[in-house]
């Protein structure tokens, strides 16, 4: 075994397993946070969230059309990251709609956790149906500008090697937004008075009550910073691979796996499950067959696919870890909360 | 309104509804939406008594019915001799190594008391498992899915009458819900119920992919049936008979020889189908029936109370001795099993299995705004649920269709905005399923046919 084997062996794992995992990751990390924000402060497994989310990347859609009407683009980077900012206004505003006409009832009669779930499933329906009414239950590609940074064939070329390395421009997008997103809300949650009143409000609501938190205060920016959360996350996963509501609804469960397994209501736990989740997706169901054949001598070669699982079960992979963790440690990797 | 009215006024007014249907649509319509209904209302009664009565939140309704489905193919298709002759051994095998390793590690986890000799013996357990199952489970699946893959490709099943797949599916969606049971139940509600909306993703994609056991997204079609073919009975004479009588005064009226024929003709095709979704119907209905009458027993017993003593308040109920943990798994099995068994007569229904079309919101979601709709705590609320929230479901469809119509009427014929508005009327259910569940929550939470707390 050469050098150039070994070399062979990581760019090909890079380039399957790590760098889709990285961002993948990060998407899932981005949409976990907003679950487990809202869980924290207001105390329901929110079932609407991953239909929230395809709301989010709708009005996301929408509005870079307008703009790609109106001539405006990014240039070299997808026009969505402008339509972005405008997106996220619209779909808090829609939440705190929500919040007053539905949760804030159930909240004020202080309704177990349970009846705000279900609750949330019925927000849930309505979602669905008003994205699907909007835009369609169809695949929607809304990606522009330049797609990629790092290109197969060029890097082969250029360093000789037989493995090529792809990096999309939207996997360095995803992975720098996600980055920007996860320090500044941590630093919003552990530096600014209003991040404070947040956890204290999580802690202990009584007594952040009689420390003279405004609940209705505090509610109003868990939910806009959940929806800016959920709606980046949206229009990450979009960019990357594309829009369609059922696809969306699907990353429900892995959602909800990653919280548990980070320890729900706990956002350093939202983000460790979030990589742990895609790790373990794209690791488990990647076939290492080539991969052990740069590594081993001829006479040591595998013959089958060197699969752990079929990619049939790649989406059953995160429902297993989630009843796994469940079983042996239901409070997740980071202590998180248990009620 | 006094409670005691409220059941059959609720009833009365589904009456009425269905009728309505026979007469604007046709009878045939309105028979198929009353099985389904009486499919549901069994769904919903399973759920009732693991929500109403239990306290528990089962949110893998899909995975239960799926099972049922599943077991319906095993029991009523004819076996694959050929793959059976060729595969079936290697198949044993697998399972025999599976439920030995599972024993195994279930004896080490229990039984070796240091964590580091336990954690190696476990997973040398699965490792030695992993590779004995892989050396006799790939092959035989391939032997098996290349025999004749387009009409079976899979083991078949027992070739018994599938009215028989309906008792089994309650032993194997019960058997099935006795382990997730054992693993979930001690998690907090709404952990229970992500949990158990995981698992049933999981059941579901096996189902999907393991073609050797359920063909997989090829279907199954062609499963036999309880009830005579419409074939079969057109051309009995009794059938003929029957149908003449029925339709004595038309037919009589008629002046032509040859126009009474033909009359007829079409009489006994129309009549044929509905003779079969009767059928269908007396069989739903008896089990429907069967299964509202024991769980009545069963719930006014001294069991029963203490099921509602354990949902009401756990502590004090742990207090006077009840064995929390086993009584929440023996009300999650015979929910369970009562899924199962509605799973069962829907596959019988359909006359195929079709792991595809297993979503959540249809299997899972639905059954649940039956459950609250109708009332929880309350099976002759359920059954009301069933048929009230499935009538409402099949026929959103037709009135968002008419609504956006209505809407669209300003536009000219070609307008994009008119073709969008009509092209999407099928989400508006979505919509208003949703809206039905938010309101019966906000101002109707007891549903409309409340529990009844009998004091004595």
């Amino acid at each position: 075994m050469d050098n150039f084997e070994l070399i062979n062996a990581l760019v090909l794992i890079s380039n399957f397993v790590l760098i889709p995992a990285l961002s993948y990751g990060s998407q899932l990390a981005l949409a976990t946070l907003s679950l487990t924000i809202i869980y924290g402060v207001l105390r329901f497994s929110n079932f609407a969230q991953a239909d929230w989310m395809s709301f989010g990347t709708m009005t996301t859609i929408l509005f870079t059309w307008y703009l790609q009407s109106l001539g405006i683009t990014g240039g070299f980077l997808p026009t969505a990251l402008i339509a972005l900012p405008f997106a996220i206004i619209i779909t808090a505003l829609f939440c705190l709609l929500i919040d007053r006409s539905v949760y804030s009832f159930y909240r004020k009669k202080k309704s177990p956790p349970i009846v705000l779930m279900i609750v949330s499933v019925g927000v849930m329906f309505i979602l669905q149906a008003i994205v699907r009414f909007v835009i369609g239950p169809n695949d929607r590609k809304f990606f522009d500008g330049e797609k990629f940074i790092i290109h197969a064939l060029d890097f082969k070329d250029y360093f000789g090697l037989s493995e090529g390395l792809t990096i999309k421009s939207t996997q360095l997008i995803t992975f720098i937004v996600a980055i920007i997103a996860m320090v500044s809300l941590f630093y919003f949650l552990q530096r600014t008075k209003m991040g404070k009143s947040m956890r204290a409000y999580s802690n202990n609501e009584d007594l952040a009550l009689l420390s003279g938190i405004n609940p209705e205060r505090v509610v109003l920016i868990t939910w806009v910073i959940a929806s800016a959360l959920i709606t980046t996350a949206g229009v990450l996963y979009g960019l990357d691979k594309s829009f369609k509501p059922f696809t969306y609804f699907n990353l429900l469960l892995p959602m909800f796996a990653a919280a548990i397994v980070g320890g729900i209501g706990s956002p350093i736990g939202a983000v460790i499950g979030g990589y742990v989740i895609a790790f373990s997706e794209i690791t488990l169901t990647y076939a290492y067959k080539k991969f052990f054949i740069y590594l081993l001598p001829e006479s040591l070669e595998p013959s089958g696919l060197m699969q752990v699982l079929s990619t049939d079960y790649k989406f059953a992979i995160s429902f297993i870890i989630l009843v796994i963790v469940l079983i042996v440690r239901p409070t997740g990797i980071v202590r998180g909360k248990i009620i | 309104m006094t409670d005691n009215l409220r059941a059959p006024l609720a009833f009365t007014f589904m009456g009425i509804l269905l009728a309505l249907v026979g007469f604007t649509q046709s009878w045939s319509v309105s028979l198929s939406i009353i099985n389904l209904c009486l499919i549901s209302s069994i769904m919903a009664i399973g759920v009732n008594l693991q929500w109403g009565y239990g306290g528990l939140f089962n949110a893998g309704v899909m995975g239960f019915t799926a099972l049922g489905g599943l077991t319906a193919v095993l029991v009523s298709y004819d076996p694959v001799y050929e793959a059976w002759d060729k595969a079936g051994i290697g198949i044993l095998i697998s399972a025999i190594v599976l439920i030995v390793s599972i024993t195994l590690i279930l004896f080490a986890y229990r039984n070796i008391s240091s964590p580091q000799f336990r954690n190696t013996s476990i997973i040398l357990i699965i490792i030695v498992a992993i590779l004995g199952i892989n050396n006799f489970y790939g092959p035989s699946i391939d032997i098996i899915e290349s025999i004749n893959p387009a009409r079976t490709g899979f083991l078949g099943g027992l070739g018994l009458p599938i009215v028989f797949s309906w008792v089994i599916a309650a032993f194997v969606a019960g058997l099935v819900a006795w382990v997730i049971g054992r693993l979930t139940l001690r998690l907090r509600s709404d952990y229970l119920a992500i949990a158990t909306l995981g698992i049933s993703e999981i059941v579901i994609a096996i189902v999907k992919h393991e073609d050797w056991l359920s063909r997989g997204v090829k279907n199954v079609s062609g499963l036999d049936r309880p009830v005579p073919y419409e074939i079969e009975l057109q051309q009995s004479e009794w059938f003929i008979n029957l149908v003449e009588r029925i339709n004595y005064g038309t037919l009589d009226s008629l002046q032509t020889v040859s126009s009474r024929q033909d009359l007829l003709n079409d009489l006994i095709i129309v009549s044929s189908g509905v003779f079969v979704k009767l059928c269908y119907a007396g069989l739903f209905l008896s089990v429907l029936l069967l299964i509202f009458y024991l769980s009545h027993l069963a719930l006014n017993s001294p069991w029963g109370r203490m099921l509602r003593a354990i949902r009401d308040n756990e502590e004090a109920a742990s207090a006077m001795g009840k064995n929390i943990f086993a009584q929440h798994l023996q009300i999650f099995m015979i929910g369970s099993a009562i899924i199962g068994i509605a799973g069962a007569m829907l596959t019988t229904l359909d006359g195929q299995f079709t792991p595809g079309s297993y979503r959540p919101l249809r299997f899972t979601f639905i059954i649940w705004l039956m459950v609250i709709v109708g009332g929880s705590g309350n099976n002759l609320g359920s059954i009301f649920g069933g048929f009230f929230v499935w009538f409402i479901w099949i026929e959103a469809e037709p009135l968002s269709i008419g609504f956006m119509n209505l809407l669209a009427s300003g536009f000219e014929y070609d307008n994009p905005i008119r073709m969008h508005l009509l092209g999407s009327a099928a989400h508006l259910r979505l919509f208003i399923m949703g809206l039905l569940l938010l309101l019966a929550l906000r101002f109707m939470p007891r549903g409309v046919i409340p529990e009844r707390i009998q004091k004595k």
